[in-house]
């Protein structure tokens, strides 16, 4: 409602916290947090885990509501779960007894408006869904179970599920933190070619930090729980990033002064009660 | 998860293909499959024949295999006709009690409140014998196949509600937040995620519920009926003829496998994905 804040802002945060359980035994899971994501951006939140990072998303989602505090996305505040968000989690989450295509599927037959069209006509979401597997290389799978695919494939699947119902919000909850060394690296190159394709918003949680180097432009660094923000730092390295571009001097000198950053600010953290 | 695998998805597929069974191996095993219960059938009874001959046995005690399928042959056209009255109402009982045990078990599994409030009364008329409602159940509807009907469903239903109950309960939080996350509603979760996971153990219901429909069939139809597989062993055993009974037996447990195969073909075909091509 706020017209008068200039960038205008696709996610906000109003002094938001969550708490989880109720009296005695509540546990704070976020800490008093405001942020803004502009529209388009791509936004990294790191830190340690289990400092609520997970909850901010779901918060987002919202999968879960707020204890206090306000929640907005794309101009109306978060009151439950909300279809213009596309979500992956770490586990890829394929429903067991579907194929690959009816895996990334599955957001056409549940969320509106596609619910209704798809039901009147499955060829043009079916020839999307192929589209999809084709860009992340799973051409050929379609018609295979998911514990007929690697873990990597999995989660390429999982991507495309995410992305199926065109969301212009894509939550990313350590999507590739399950996977080996080489499968990640690969999936981050898809991941930024499928989002500068289209210039969806992502907020992608990770541990990694030069994983939210390579794919964000914007990073914020969460304390140990219960979760605060204690930085929020833009990068803007050029793009596209290809993995020799992680040895270039610009996104070393990058990796080492977030590195800086998060050791200062874990000094910045009260220690004493 | 080995990472050359899935560096290109080329050496992937060849990967999978690589892992299923040649096909004229399969095709083997399932003539193997065919073969191995209908020897044992057979040895089985090869035994029994034995047996009989061997000590002489009265067929009013224990009737011969050779003595009891003669019967079988001889009077085929009125066993056969008790036996569609059998099979009918064990299928209609069957029917329906599966159907009230997915429902029931649905309702059950999806709410913590009525789980509770509902189970104990569940397990509490469970606890009493159907075969002693039949008396109550000729007092309110009359003698009649009905009967067998209705018992069928008492006696099948149960491992049906119970199972598809404890398999909707059980939850799976991330397959869950999946849907949630897409603005699914209560019905989408419960068609798309809960139904097709408790499969697998539905089936397992399921083989429960035949032998149940059966039994409560033949049950009531000793009891309450004149027409029907029961009522043949009733009168059978009333004029002291083995044989005959052993004859309208035969033709039931040749019903029983023909339902259960039935219902291993369907298992096949629906919950192929828990079994991973095994």
């Amino acid at each position: 409602m706020e017209e008068n804040s200039p960038p205008r802002s696709f996610v906000e945060f109003d002094r938001v916290t969550l708490t989880y359980g109720e009296g005695e035994t509540a546990t704070p899971a976020l800490d008093e947090t405001s942020l803004r994501i502009a529209e388009g951006e791509f936004v990294a939140v790191v830190g340690p885990s289990g400092c609520g990072k997970s909850s901010l998303l779901k918060l987002v989602s919202g999968l879960l509501r707020a204890s206090s505090g306000n929640v907005v996305v794309a101009a109306q505040e978060v009151t439950a779960p909300i279809k213009i968000v596309g979500m992956a989690f770490q586990n890829p989450n394929l429903l067991p007894w579907r194929t690959t295509l009816r895996n990334v599927l599955l957001p056409a037959e549940i969320v509106q408006p596609h619910r209704a069209k798809f039901r009147r006509d499955k060829a043009p979401y079916v020839e999307r869904a192929r589209r999809l597997l084709l860009t992340v290389g799973l051409d050929g799978f379609e018609t295979k179970l998911p514990w007929q695919l690697s873990g990597g494939m999995q989660q390429r699947a999982s991507l495309c599920r995410a992305l199926m119902h065109e969301p212009s919000l894509l939550l990313l909850d350590e999507p590739f933190g399950a996977l080996d060394a080489f499968t990640r690296e690969e999936l981050w190159a898809v991941l930024q070619t499928l989002w500068m394709h289209k210039h969806f918003t992502v907020i992608l949680v990770t541990h990694d930090l030069r994983e939210a180097l390579f794919l964000s432009d914007t990073i914020y660094v969460m304390s140990a729980r219960p979760g605060r923000i204690l930085l929020r730092k833009r990068f803007d390295l050029p793009r596209p990033r290809t993995l020799a571009s992680t040895y270039e001097p610009k996104f070393v000198d990058a990796l080492a002064e977030l590195r800086g950053y998060i050791a200062e600010a874990r000094t910045l953290v009260p220690i004493s009660e | 998860m080995s990472a050359g695998t899935v560096a290109q998805p080329v050496t992937a597929s060849t990967a999978v293909t690589g892992a299923a069974p040649a096909p004229a191996r399969r095709r083997r095993r399932i003539r193997w499959t065919m073969v191995m219960p209908v020897a044992f059938a057979l040895l089985l009874l090869a035994l029994w024949e034995g047996t009989v001959r061997l000590f002489g046995l009265p067929p009013y005690i224990l009737p011969a295999p050779s003595v009891f399928l003669q019967v079988l042959v001889a009077r085929h056209e009125a066993i056969l006709h008790m036996a569609g009255q059998t099979a009918q109402a064990t299928l209609m009982g069957f029917i329906i009690g599966v159907g009230v045990g997915v429902v029931l078990g649905g309702v059950i599994g999806s709410s913590r409140a009525v789980y509770r409030m509902v189970y104990p009364a569940l397990i509490g008329f469970h606890t009493i014998p159907s075969v002693a409602l039949i008396p109550l159940f000729v007092i309110w509807f009359g003698v009649g196949p009905h009967i067998s009907v209705l018992t069928a469903v008492v006696v099948c239903f149960f491992p049906v509600v119970v199972v598809v109950a404890t398999a909707i309960a059980t939850a799976s939080p991330e397959l869950d937040d999946v849907l949630r996350s897409l603005g699914a509603t209560r019905a989408d979760v419960l068609f798309k995620v809960a139904f097709p996971r408790a499969l697998p153990q539905f089936f397992g219901s399921i083989k429960l519920a035949i032998t149940g429909a059966f039994i409560g069939t033949i049950v009531a139809e000793t009891v309450a009926a004149n027409s029907g597989i029961g009522y043949v062993m009733v009168v059978a055993t009333n004029n002291m003829d083995g044989a005959l009974a052993f004859a309208a037996l035969t033709v039931l447990a040749f019903m029983g496998v023909g339902l259960y195969a039935a219902s291993l073909l369907l298992e096949k075909r629906l919950t192929g994905w828990a079994y991973r091509g095994r």
